[in-house]
């Protein structure tokens, strides 16, 4: 028996095989997906913002912030056995949700160049995107197979 | 003490809030019963301060397919305003126009997005309006964007943008009577807070 996990809004998760992650509804937050298939160990971080230089919170919560919450999730993955050179990303998410008219509108497009920045700091190869565009995005994440569903109201489910 | 958080509003910060909101909201029914040329009522609105993440679940969970209208606002008050229509409420008004059968929200036409279009441009500057004829305050609305799509795509927008200060959006949970039904709507107002402190002094109010 699988179980399924969710993962919040500046939140993150790890399972193993045969155990799934959902995250619901990206919009230009951006949907991490890091898998060990050797392992078979799976993290998921649902991040909404690209630095966590701009943040002003009393308490920085490292998980809303791309920069923290992927060197987290690497770091959290160890515990469960995964080795940094052998994970691979899949990411989904970063829309812009509504038509631009102000820089801000393209936060969608800062998040995801924020996290392929990171992700090729920490020299782990992205193998699969489904990203920016105008519409929402439900992620599930399989650690059996490393495999990422992606469903919208728009186009429907996906596998990445 | 100068307030740096939605949360430490007091009951009585909370108060002069929910008595902007339901002057925003009786302006509302007004200008949308001329709209529709019915009447239109509007209950007293709760006002709330609310994480994301429990504003979403009350709004039927993130991925209920929601119409969501932005509207920024600037003067001396900045920040947003969220409308989120439900289906239910976006049909009532459609059927009203276009006397037609149940919609598809995720396939509306150009003339049923301008109708909701519409009445997110009457909702905001009713609001708008009650929060200058009490506060004395000039503010500016955009012109609503529309968005039909998940409830938590939609709600990543505003999230994101006060993300770095704050989780926590003010609510206003209000209800229309339309035809003998009572149809929900709801809004979420994301003041700046300093727009906020501002304003809630001038109205006397200590902070």
């Amino acid at each position: 028996m699988s179980k399924t996990v969710t993962v919040g809004i500046s939140d993150l998760s790890i399972v193993r095989a045969p155990d799934i992650l959902v995250t619901y509804a990206l919009g230009s937050c951006v949907g991490i997906c890091l898998y060990d298939k050797i392992v078979k160990v799976a993290g998921l971080a649902h991040i909404m913002l690209p630095s966590s230089q701009v943040s002003s919170e009393e308490t920085l919560n490292r998980m809303k912030y791309a920069d923290t919450a992927i060197v987290d999730l690497v770091k959290r993955m160890s515990i469960f056995g995964a080795q940094q050179g052998r994970i691979t990303a899949k990411i989904a998410g970063g829309a812009q949700m509504f038509a631009a008219n102000s820089a801000i509108y393209n936060i969608g497009q800062r998040n995801i160049n924020a996290v392929v920045e990171i992700l090729q700091g920490l020299a782990i190869p992205i193998i699969a995107r489904d990203t920016g565009k105008n519409y929402g995005r439900t992620v599930y994440f399989h650690a059996n197979t490393g495999e990422v569903q992606v469903k919208s109201a728009a186009e429907g489910i996906k596998t990445i | 003490m100068s307030i740096k958080n939605y949360d430490e509003l007091n009951p009585i910060h909370i108060d002069v809030l929910k008595e902007l909101g339901n002057i925003g909201s009786g302006n509302a029914a007004t200008a949308i019963s001329s709209m529709l040329g019915k009447e239109v009522e509007m209950t007293v609105p709760a006002v709330s301060v609310l994480d994301y993440t429990k504003a979403i679940d009350f709004l039927g969970g993130p991925e209920n397919i929601v119409a969501g209208m932005l509207v920024r606002i600037t003067g001396d008050i900045e920040g947003m305003i969220m409308f989120i229509l439900q289906e239910p409420f976006a049909n009532a008004i459609l059927k009203t126009f276009f006397e037609h059968e149940d919609i598809d929200m995720m396939a509306l036409g150009e003339n049923e997005s301008s109708a909701i279009r519409e009445i997110g441009n009457i909702m905001a500057a009713s609001y708008v309006n009650a929060l200058s004829q009490i506060g004395g305050r000039m503010i500016n609305i955009s012109v609503p964007s529309l968005t039909v799509d998940m409830l938590g795509a939609i709600m990543s927008v505003p999230a994101i943008e006060f993300g770095a200060v704050s989780d926590q959006v003010l609510f206003i949970d209000g209800t229309f009577i339309l035809d003998n039904q009572s149809i929900k709507s709801n809004m979420i107002l994301i003041p700046e807070i300093n727009s906020l402190t501002s304003l809630l002094s001038s109205l006397g109010v200590d902070i």
